[in-house]
């Protein structure tokens, strides 16, 4: 199955690859942009039986490698099957 | 016995005009068609064009850089190999070269950068040499324009992204701002490697029936063509379009390639080893069979490959990173394999050596090519290229004297990004990594300790494009001898030369004067210090909508020292001592910064006498000896002021009181042709006049513990708010919009 | 003393380390492969800086499951001395072996130079031959050096006397300006709660001999482990 892995700094952790997209998008006049954050963007295929079992194994994935739950969220989508 | 070569079906059919889509002229084309007696297929045309582009053949260069003094009583192995060589003393051997990636690094300067950095390391690794130091000069246009601050932060930040990563430090560099770069920057990139004497490794091959054995990367897409149009080609609209063939560098792969190639280098079954660097496949494995003289047999299915469907063209001019190609002995490949499987590289059996001359690859049990392997390595096409004086000289004198008081002279030249300290730059380098950085960025030379021995090494890499332009002859003397000086100035001893000429269309007989020019600086140069000049690299075609760059030659020469407790820094360590200029000539405005800034420049550099340059490096080397002095500087960009000043900056924060200088804008300002400043006892004075005789020792003034400038009645300013302009000169201009 | 020193495929100061250790210090030092799992029956681990598996997903996220570091957590748990140093500080955070996270430095750019720490807690195996208030001059090379754990966490290792080193100015006075990466409260080094594992962003094996550019103070460290070690 297709998975999207979504991982995206915490809230209220210092993000300064963010803060420094949104102060170059404010110079070039895009004022009304803010709340900027760079994340990753992760794209793999598991194989398995179900959705749900899937789901349970990206989730490990996620806790225990692809993200840092310490700064970072994570979300994803799983496709097919 | 071998088929006829065949394009595969699909594939375009071969005829002048494809040639010449490739690059090809006319006659090239012509002489394809006579050295293979047919009509080249699709791939080998392809192949042809890559192994016949200037960057690959050095077609215009090749005549005029025989001239160059290349031996030496220190000089190891001959011409031809990745880099060259110098015997340093206590066993060790020095292997460094330097080079370009102007283009890629324009159209991608992360990236470019980065891959730059890669490229010159392997080079320095197939040697058999453990990478130990890099350095690099780099060019950008001026820091108004538009783009210079993004090529800036990509370059800076891909030079440090990858070498900081293989665990090579970059401990010397220069960085110039100037419009003449504003649509073709320079990134040239140096590394220097040591090997125990004996141990160096070929790029030769020998042994009908040994294994052609590639390791590292899977080969992609990257960079097709790369080497034959970023490199030799003028850059156009059609630039940007060309962004998805640029190669990406994965500098965790070169660091496990660095290890387990000289790892495998010791088992003694290596026979020849070459990066895949240029035209990948296709020229490291030519070269390495044109070397010895044999012939290579490829076999394409057995390439790894990072995604589907690649055709054999398409492999063979693949410029993907960060891969080797071997010639191992036969029977000893699984004990080769052993040591990559080890740091979890492959290493895969893609063809063997054959006695035919013959450069063959197959593809689907079907020849796609087979070309004489001396029609693309010793009998690639040679020219002499028309080449004559421009009508005008290239910097007309510049605007009258606007001339300010010397106290704003000096502020404005701390202020400018020329001057200015480039800590900004070199503090995103690792520069201390493997424990030999003695004196890193920031002096007039790196200095490396060797582990385990007295001996050390100084490092330097100068250019002087401002004064090429006025006259590339003497502006490429000029720059030997800064060099030389730097080293001189930590009490190395100038031992030899890598270089890289950067110039715009040598079609063009301007260009092409500015180059020959250049080269006959570089060998009187090299020949009055006895210096061998063991590698080089020619870049051309660095222009854009026909503007060139500066005539750029990059010197890059390293130093021995006999016992590194005899170096010497370049700042002022205590107050009292003599602060001392020895100068070999009057100094001169012509290509300063000052005349940059103000205008009042000559037009015309100073001649050059070669016996009193080498004299002031003789003398440096003897004081250093008899350790009479206690700091040497060479004065550069901004003249005598601003290298008083760089003396004073030291961790004590000491001044200095001048009572000896006239307090005219050429003495306090003026860049060429050579001064050193040097501090000493007051009782040793005497002694250096006798060391540098004939050359004028001059006592201008004492070192203080006071930490103000003073120049007799002239102005009397504090060293500290100076050197804030000097340490902001270039945080200032990139962190304000 | 035994030490032993990890070599991951993309350690870079493994073998600077190992000559500290071994020529400067004259210590009984040993290289121990990523792959194995034994280490030898050493008193100190130290693991150190570079960029362990190329470092491409978080700095120290895959070394954390090298076959070695099964070894190192149990050796910890034991109480035997760890000390990470940067990619090797790193490690040890994703490891969950020291509190926090280091995430890219606020400039974004990679930093080397030298800077100066001042000792907050100098009773500890790591600082024992320094002073409390004690400034120290190491070098530090990171991309990703900025410390961040919850504020509910620094408390509890204020408290604890868990941080070990801020980055200050010469005179040991707190500044942003002295603050090279940004970390919060300006830390530079932390030890755990049972105060055998250590990390630290700054080089103390690159401050070991006066005449290279980095100094000497980094020996301190190194004398306090060996005094601890006894």
């Amino acid at each position: 199955m297709q998975v999207r892995v979504y991982v995206s700094p915490r809230q209220g952790i210092l993000d300064p690859q963010g803060r420094a997209v949104e102060n170059a998008l404010k110079s070039l006049g895009f004022a009304d942009a803010s709340n900027v954050h760079i994340g990753r963007y992760i794209t793999l295929e598991v194989k398995g039986d179900s959705r749900a079992a899937v789901e349970a194994e990206v989730a490990r994935m996620c806790d225990q490698l692809l993200a840092n739950p310490l700064i970072e969220d994570y979300r994803f989508e799983v496709e097919g099957g | 016995m071998s088929a006829t070569p065949a394009s595969l079906p699909g594939e375009p059919a071969v005829d002048q005009a494809l040639a010449r889509a490739h690059g090809l002229s006319a006659d090239e084309y012509a002489a394809v068609l006579a050295r293979l007696g047919r009509v080249p297929t699709f791939t080998e045309l392809g192949v042809f064009a890559v192994m016949w582009s200037e960057h690959c053949s050095y077609k215009s260069s090749r005549k005029h850089l025989r001239m160059l003094p290349m031996t030496g009583p220190r000089v190891v192995g001959g011409p031809g190999e990745n880099a060259g060589a110098l015997e340093i003393g206590d066993g060790w051997v020095a292997v460094f070269k330097i080079e370009s990636h102007n283009h890629p690094s324009y159209v991608e300067p992360y990236q470019g950068a980065a891959t730059g950095v890669g490229g010159i390391i392997r080079d320095i690794f197939t040697m058999g040499a453990r990478p130990v130091a890099s350095m690099n000069s780099l060019k950008f246009g001026a820091l108004d324009h538009p783009r210079t601050r993004y090529l800036l932060s990509g370059v800076v930040g891909g030079i440090g992204g990858y070498g900081n990563c293989v665990g090579v430090p970059t401990v010397a560099g220069e960085v110039m701002f100037d419009a003449a770069y504003n649509g073709n920057i320079l990134v040239n990139a140096f590394c220097l490697g040591l090997a125990r004497k004996g141990e160096l490794q070929s790029a030769r091959a020998h042994g009908v029936g040994n294994p052609v054995i590639y390791v590292g990367s899977a080969t992609g897409r990257d960079g097709i063509h790369g080497a034959s149009l970023l490199a030799s080609a003028e850059f156009d609209a059609a630039s940007a379009a060309k962004r998805p063939t640029v190669q990406v560098g994965d500098p965790f792969a070169e660091k496990l390639l660095i290890e387990a190639c000289l790892e495998a280098m010791k088992t003694g079954a290596i026979v020849a080893i070459q990066d895949m660097g240029a035209a990948g496949l296709t020229s490291s494995s030519s070269e390495m069979a044109g070397r010895g003289g044999l012939g290579i047999e490829l076999d394409l299915d057995r390439i790894p490959l990072r995604e589907p469907g690649l055709t054999p063209y398409e492999i063979l001019l693949s410029e993907s990173q960060e891969r080797m190609l071997l010639v191992v002995e036969k029977g000893r490949e699984a004990e080769v394999a052993a040591v990559f499987e080890k740091w979890d590289l492959h290493a895969l059996v893609v063809g063997r050596i054959t006695d035919d001359g013959r450069w063959r690859a197959r593809y689907r049990g079907q020849v796609v090519a087979d070309i004489p392997v001396k029609a693309l390595s010793s009998e690639a096409p040679l020219y002499d290229r028309p080449a004559a004086p421009p009508a005008a000289p290239l910097r007309a004198a510049d605007a009258p004297a606007r001339a300010p008081a010397p106290r704003e002279a000096l502020r404005a030249l701390l202020a400018s990004p020329n001057v200015g300290s480039k800590r900004w730059v070199f503090r995103q380098y690792d520069a201390i990594v493997q424990s030999n950085t003695l004196a890193g960025p920031g002096g007039d030379a790196a200095v490396l300790r060797i582990k385990g021995s007295r001996r050390g090494l100084a490092l330097t890499v100068d250019s002087n494009p401002r004064a090429c332009a006025l006259d590339p002859y003497l502006g490429t003397v000029a720059t030997v001898c800064e060099a030389a000086r730097n080293l001189a100035c930590t009490g190395a001893r100038p031992a030899g030369i890598t270089n890289c000429l950067n110039y715009g269309n040598p079609e063009r007989a301007e260009i092409m004067w500015q180059f020959r020019r250049g080269v006959e600086g570089l060998r009187d140069a090299a020949i009055a210090f006895e210096l061998p000049v063991v590698s080089g690299n020619v870049s051309f075609y660095n222009e854009t909508a026909g503007r060139a760059i500066l005539p750029t030659p990059t010197i890059a020469m390293v130093g021995i020292f006999e016992e590194i407790g005899q170096r010497l820094a370049i700042h002022f360590r205590r107050p009292g001592d003599c602060i001392v200029i020895i100068r070999t000539a009057a100094p001169s405005m012509a290509a300063s910064e000052y005349a940059a800034l103000f205008g009042a420049g000559d037009a015309r550099l100073a001649p050059i006498d070669l016996n009193r340059e080498r004299r002031l490096i003789e003398g440096l080397l003897k004081a250093a000896e008899r350790r009479l002095l206690n700091s040497a500087h060479d004065v550069a960009d901004g003249g005598l002021l601003v290298g008083l000043l760089e003396a004073c900056f030291g961790d004590h924060a000491l001044g200095a009181h001048l009572d000896g200088v006239d307090g005219s804008p050429d003495e306090l300002f003026g860049e060429g042709p050579s001064t050193v400043i040097i501090s000493a006892a007051a009782d040793k004075v005497d002694a250096l006049r006798e060391i540098f005789a004939p050359l004028e020792v001059r006592v201008i003034g004492r070192v203080t513990s006071q930490p103000r400038l003073i120049v007799g009645t002239l102005f009397d300013e504090s060293i500290n708010e100076l050197r804030l302009l000097y340490d902001q000169a270039l945080p200032r201009r990139l962190e304000l919009t | 003393m035994k030490w032993g020193v990890v070599r991951f495929p993309g350690s870079l100061d493994d073998d600077d380390a190992l000559y500290a250790l071994r020529e400067v210090l004259g210590q009984d030092a040993r290289m121990l492969w990523h792959k194995e799992e034994t280490l030898g029956g050493v008193h100190c681990i130290v693991l150190p800086g570079g960029f362990s598996y190329g470092d491409y997903l978080r700095s120290g996220a895959i070394a954390r499951f090298s076959p070695i570091m099964r070894s190192i957590a149990k050796f910890a748990d034991d109480g035997g001395l760890v000390l990470g140093i940067c990619n090797g500080f790193q490690i040890l955070c994703e490891a969950h072996l020291l509190p926090g996270a280091l995430t890219r430095n606020r400039s974004l750019a990679f930093i080397c130079e030298q800077v100066t720490i001042r000792v907050e807690n100098a009773r500890t195996p790591l600082t024992r031959a320094t002073r409390a208030g004690e400034v120290l001059r190491i070098p530090i090379k990171h991309g990703e050096g900025c410390y961040v754990a919850p504020e509910s966490e620094l408390r509890a290792m204020e408290e604890r006397g868990q941080v070990l080193f801020r980055y200050v100015a010469p005179d040991g006075g707190l500044s942003e300006a002295a603050n090279p990466n940004g970390s919060m409260r300006a830390i530079a080094g932390v030890a755990n709660e049972r105060f055998n594992v250590f990390g630290l962003m700054p080089h103390p094996e690159h401050a070991v001999e006066g005449e290279l550019t980095g100094g000497a103070d980094g020996l301190k460290l190194f004398h306090s482990l060996i005094e601890a070690a006894r």
